[in-house]
């Protein structure tokens, strides 16, 4: 009966959202020469407590990106340095490099202004300053955008703390019981944007972050969907017979690779989302699926066992002959472009063991990341730094993620549930 | 109408509180007693209960035993599995008894299920699984199954029947479910 096969959504409006983050994060492995720097709590200019504690949150991006070493604050040279009283003198030769200080200044109603300084101690001067407002729950997202700041002066690449994932959850052992849900990369804020009875793959954000397309299998059949992430208003782009699936957005947001066995076997299609037309990509008599764009829009990278195992290929997205990419290992499937569309991040599969692998476009050399054994689903963040992606830790389905050069990893446990299928954000603002 | 009496279950007593009546036999039953194979010796006009053949609505009525809840019938099994990698059907019995079935019940359909093993990735699984189920299917509409009684989904790893991650577990989810819409 249609009613047992109910999909409930759960519309996400207004709602004062918690801090308490459902993730928990763990850095299993970070670099020696990661950065010193010393994060000051940020002076709350307001009444009551501060609603967040911006700069424990700045250090925890920080030190979750492995690249930098905060100072713990019993170390420090001044004990409440702020923007009023920061003393470089004092902090000159102090064990750090950077020193970053603070106010959240609360203007009422809900109202804030985030306002921090960024010091080079050795040098003696400031780097960066920078007001940002904000207001009632973007507040955490206000801290997340401090630290998008001072990584970028420090590292030179645009940060990505102030993004979100989307992922799916199920609980071992209780069938008929799917979750697509959002939260913020550190975890926190995790909402459900998706309940289902029946099994949720594959979400994929769209390039302006206002939609997830994601494949749904109510009223037994695997269908394609497409979701306004504010609303949570879908509707479905495809239900033909067979497998409707791997939806990946183009760069420019108006079309969807996907993959379609209605022909017999599973191929690449292009769908534009606005004329609903159906372009035909791959034609062949393989399995061809999970495709994924370049970022110049024109060319598809997809899984294809047309030699007998799954092997990487690119192909025009207005079709033609097929090019093999992966030439190492038994088994590549799962591509993910990195930002630059100089690297691919895939699944390498080897005698029963599935890594995380990068594949340099440039050399053709793979480059293996992780050590596996049930690695999947990896995919970039925004700013090419990180790759997330899901494993099994322990026999749970968990959240991992691993940096781009393979030196940093991060374990990201759910408080309950197994957790997988892990796509990040683009840059929201 | 005879009925074949199949087997002498503990659910006949239920018949008891019907005696005397002369109920329409359920479709279902009347369709698994000529469709079955099976060699039971035909005792027409013989009931277990009141004296009277009759048959209950639902099943198992009189004696008579639906074949899908029969243990003894391969029509009772309804998963097919698989080897690593290979989406070549070996329990052929168990596909033969349900294409048969459905060659001889037009009005009877199926939904495949595949499914596959959580190895690899997610998107490739459920085309290895779509494969496994079109195995089946072929099988089938060799033998005189229409298209049109057959659908497929195909799960991936997305349906688990256990969760555990050794080769005992991987075997029971390398597997195709035989699902009726419509007997």
């Amino acid at each position: 009966m249609r009613s047992l096969n109910k999909v409930f959504l759960v519309l996400v409006l207004l709602l004062p959202l918690t801090t308490q983050a459902a993730l928990d994060i763990r850095i299993t492995q970070g670099v020696s020469d990661a950065v010193p720097i010393a994060i000051a709590p940020f002076a709350w200019e307001g009444a009551g407590a501060p609603p967040q504690r911006v700069g424990d949150i700045v250090m925890a991006d920080l030190k979750r990106s492995g690249r930098f070493e905060p100072l713990s604050r019993d170390k420090f040279a001044q004990p409440d340095p702020r923007p009023d009283n920061v003393d470089l003198f004092a902090w000159r030769n102090h064990a750090i490099d950077y020193l970053v200080v603070g106010k959240v200044i609360d203007n009422g109603g809900g109202s804030y202004n985030v306002q921090f300084q960024l010091f080079d101690t050795a040098a003696g001067r400031q780097l960066a300053g920078y007001n940002i407002p904000a207001s009632g729950s973007a507040l955490r997202m206000a801290a997340h955008q401090v630290s998008d700041l001072v990584y970028e002066a420090i590292i030179g690449v645009r940060g990505a703390f102030s993004t979100q994932i989307v992922y799916v959850t199920s609980q071992k052992g209780v069938r008929n019981s799917y979750k697509l849900q959002v939260a913020d990369s550190d975890g926190y804020n995790p909402r459900t944007i998706l309940s289902s009875k029946s099994p949720i793959m594959s979400p994929d954000w769209s390039p302006d972050a206002k939609n997830i397309a994601y494949v749904s299998f109510e009223n037994n059949r695997s269908a394609i969907y497409i979701q306004d992430v504010t609303t949570g208003r879908r509707y479905r782009v495809t239900s033909k017979r067979g497998i409707n699936g791997a939806p990946a957005w183009s760069p420019d947001g108006t079309r969807l690779a996907l993959t379609l066995s209605e022909s017999g076997t599973p191929q690449i299609y292009v769908l534009n989302v606005a004329t609903r037309k159906l372009t035909r990509v791959t034609n062949d008599r393989a399995i061809n699926t999970e495709p994924v764009w370049m970022p110049d829009g024109q060319t598809i990278v997809y899984t294809s066992n047309r030699t007998g195992k799954p092997q990487l290929y690119r192909i025009s997205a207005s079709g033609g002959s097929p090019q093999r990419l992966t030439f190492e290992g038994e088994y590549n499937s799962a591509p993910t472009v990195s930002p630059d569309g100089k690297k691919i991040a895939m699944i390498n599969g080897d005698g029963g063991r599935f890594r995380v692998a990068l594949l340099h476009l440039d050399t053709g050399e793979t480059q293996i990341l992780t050590k596996g054994r049930l690695d999947e689903s990896p995919s970039f963040a925004p700013n090419g730094s990180m790759i997330i992606y899901a494993t099994t830790e322990n026999g749970r389905e968990v959240l991992a993620a691993v940096s781009d050069d393979g030196r940093v990893h991060q374990t990201i446990v759910l408080e309950e549930g197994q957790v997988r299928e892990p796509d990040w954000s683009p840059f929201l603002n | 109408m005879s009925y074949k009496v199949l087997s002498v279950l503990l659910v006949a007593v239920v018949a008891a509180g019907c005696a005397g009546n002369k109920t329409k036999p359920e479709t279902k039953i009347e369709r698994g007693t000529t469709a079955s194979s099976q060699n039971s010796a035909s005792t027409a006009g013989t009931s277990v209960g009141a004296g009277t053949a009759t048959a209950l609505p639902g099943e198992g009525g009189s004696g008579t035993l639906d074949p899908f809840s029969d243990p003894a019938s391969p029509l009772s099994k309804n998963i097919i599995y698989f080897d690593y990698n290979s989406a070549d059907v070996t329990d052929i019995d168990i596909v033969n008894a349900h294409a048969r079935y459905l060659a001889e019940h037009p009005d009877a359909r199926v939904r495949l299920e595949g499914h596959a093993d959580e190895r690899g990735t997610r998107e490739y699984n459920v085309a290895l699984s779509e494969q496994r189920a079109y195995a089946v299917k072929q099988l089938m509409l060799f033998q005189g199954v229409r298209p049109a009684q057959i659908s497929i989904v195909a799960y991936g790893e997305e349906r688990p029947r256990v969760y555990g991650h050794d080769e005992a577990s991987y075997r029971e989810n390398r597997r195709v479910e035989i699902v009726y819409e419509a007997k």
